[in-house]
């Protein structure tokens, strides 16, 4: 009763302004999806038949599976180069002076804007029979014959881990720059060495940053379609050539659809199993 | 004695962590170099180092035709894309950027996804929407399919900027008369505008750059540069891409570093 109006919250913005995005998406992005998901619960490419054909078809299909597999230890593997090489960057960035931070993140930012097409195809000049590795070994002598390079595990997991190797770094960046310097030298002058301190004390605080890191890493290897492509060559099959193939290739969309929708679901559990043990990190370090 | 231990135990950890971050920062370096100097080759090959040195695949990329139009098409797609991106984006990330709704932080969630699912996925579900539908591909639906990947960025980095923005300024802004229009006028849109830009740009090189949706959305009439040289890399090893690409190389450099200004882009990528 005759008390003011209650004053409108002028810092926060109403959600209608979101209303644009949600409905393009609503319609790009989600309904896609679905039609996705519709098409590929169909046993037939002219979508008459209910039925979960093509899932049985690839989860029974040990050449599927294993395009499936290889596809998911790539991912492991890249992280994992990722992490041993991006780890000491992220490190030795937080002991530099502000002009070698300046330079060291230009350098791990050049190769995530440069265009993948030109990050492989660097690697092609690396890796071939011709290139750097193979002329040098053979001109130390180590080598009489050119190493085959392109075309392998190796070269693939070695790309990747370059073409990927900022989605790692800049979330440990940023991890490691949150971790209070006085308990590194609080360790230390407790008596534990560097090495100790490191792995009980600087890693598990910087978990949270490892975490981000992991998820964007893997979930961006495995999807590199061009990479894998161009440096695994015909031989090697991962997921989204495979896909591309069925889609493209022979038409298949049914098929292709439930392969698309398989290594959806993959990739959404690696990641939350990532944002799961995120959470417990969190909680583990204390904050 | 144990002091001295301790430094040799210190210098192993030191030395052992260096070596590591400067071996895997020349690996970072490295292959954008090899293609720069493989580039003025005078030979055929890709062979290193070059037997010779000369402009020659230069020459040739300046008649590449195919590779003119295909660069053409992705410059023309880039700028729609992130024009729309823009236009949408910061609207959502300044209606979710406050807010503590749950429908807040679910739309969050739905606006950062493309980052996370596999692209060539959405790219046959849109191309499957499109053909059910009845539009063809064209440069409308390759707009289309690269905002809704290149949004994400736009979003995450405006949303980013608003979290730093003081509420106290709207609020002083509001208790000296004026409106909201004015103080997002004159207050928050000057002070969020290196984020936007930051996103923008990001959002700019990804659409680019995008190989899964232009694979799907694209036909002969809108060849994308991207695509365009992986198919010549598949059928033969051309060194005009070497060209290519070290312009490509030195663009995105001259670009960063312009980026790098304006918004101080490498903070913004790591705070």
């Amino acid at each position: 009763m005759g008390a003011a109006p209650a004053p409108r919250d002028v810092t926060s913005y109403g959600m209608g302004l979101a209303a644009p995005l949600a409905l393009f998406f609503l319609v790009f992005f989600v309904a896609p999806l679905l039609q996705l998901l519709w098409l590929s619960l169909h046993n037939d490419t002219a979508a008459l038949h209910w039925g979960l054909g093509q899932y049985l078809h690839f989860l029974t299909d040990p050449f599927s599976l294993s395009v499936l597999g290889s596809t998911l230890l790539l991912g492991a593997e890249v992280t994992a180069v990722c992490l041993v090489l991006g780890f000491p960057i992220a490190w030795l960035y937080q002991r530099v002076g502000p002009k070698l931070q300046t330079i060291i993140i230009l350098i791990v930012l050049l190769p995530l804007l440069t265009s993948v097409v030109v990050r492989t195809f660097a690697w092609i000049v690396i890796l071939g029979r011709q290139g750097i590795i193979n002329a040098t070994l053979q001109s130390l002598g180590v080598i009489d014959t050119p190493l085959k390079l392109l075309y392998t595990q190796f070269g693939v997991v070695i790309a990747l881990a370059q073409v990927q190797m900022p989605l790692m770094t800049l979330p440990l960046i940023t991890a490691l720059g949150r971790i209070d310097s006085n308990l590194d030298d609080a360790s230390c002058s407790l008596g534990a060495g560097s090495w100790r301190t490191f792995f009980r004390i600087v890693l598990p605080l910087s978990l949270p940053g490892v975490i981000a890191g992991c998820t964007l890493t893997y979930a961006a290897a495995i999807t590199a379609f061009i990479t894998q492509s161009l440096i695994g060559g015909g031989q090697m099959l991962f997921m989204p050539m495979y896909l591309y193939q069925q889609a493209s290739t022979l038409q298949n969309w049914p098929f292709a659809s439930a392969i698309s929708i398989i290594f959806l679901l993959a990739v959404l559990a690696v990641v939350s199993v990532f944002t799961t043990l995120g959470r417990l990190s969190r909680g583990y370090g204390g904050a | 004695m144990s002091g001295r231990k301790r430094t040799l135990e210190a210098i192993s950890f030191e030395l052992v962590m260096t070596v590591i971050a400067i071996i895997a920062l020349i690996v970072i370096i490295a292959p954008s170099l090899v293609v720069l100097i493989v580039s003025f080759t005078s030979g055929f090959s890709l062979k290193f180092p070059p037997p010779g040195y000369s402009l020659r695949w230069y020459a040739e990329l300046w008649d590449a035709w195919q590779l003119h139009f295909a660069a053409k098409n992705s410059l023309i797609v880039a700028l729609w894309a992130t024009g729309l991106s823009v236009v949408l984006g910061v609207a959502a990330a300044l209606a979710i950027s406050r807010s503590p709704k749950l429908s807040a932080r679910l739309l969050d969630s739905l606006f950062m996804s493309p980052l996370v699912l596999p692209a060539l996925a959405f790219g046959l579900a849109a191309l499957m929407l499109f053909s059910l539908v009845g539009l063809p591909v064209s440069p409308l639906t390759l707009v289309i399919g690269h905002t809704v990947v290149c949004v994400p960025y736009v979003v995450r980095n405006t949303v980013a900027a608003l979290a730093q923005l003081e509420p106290t300024l709207l609020e002083s802004s509001a208790v000296l008369g004026a409106s909201r229009l004015y103080t997002f006028r004159r207050i928050v849109l000057p002070l969020i505008r290196p984020g936007i830009i930051a996103g923008a740009f990001i959002a700019f090189m990804s659409s680019f750059d995008n190989v899964p949706v232009s694979l799907f959305l694209r036909d002969a009439a809108t060849d994308m540069l991207p695509i365009r040289m992986w198919q010549d890399l598949e059928g033969k090893l051309d060194v005009t891409i070497a060209a290519l690409s070290s312009v490509l190389i030195i663009a995105t450099v001259v670009m960063v570093a312009i980026m790098e200004r304006v918004t101080g882009l490498s903070r913004r990528l790591t705070n």
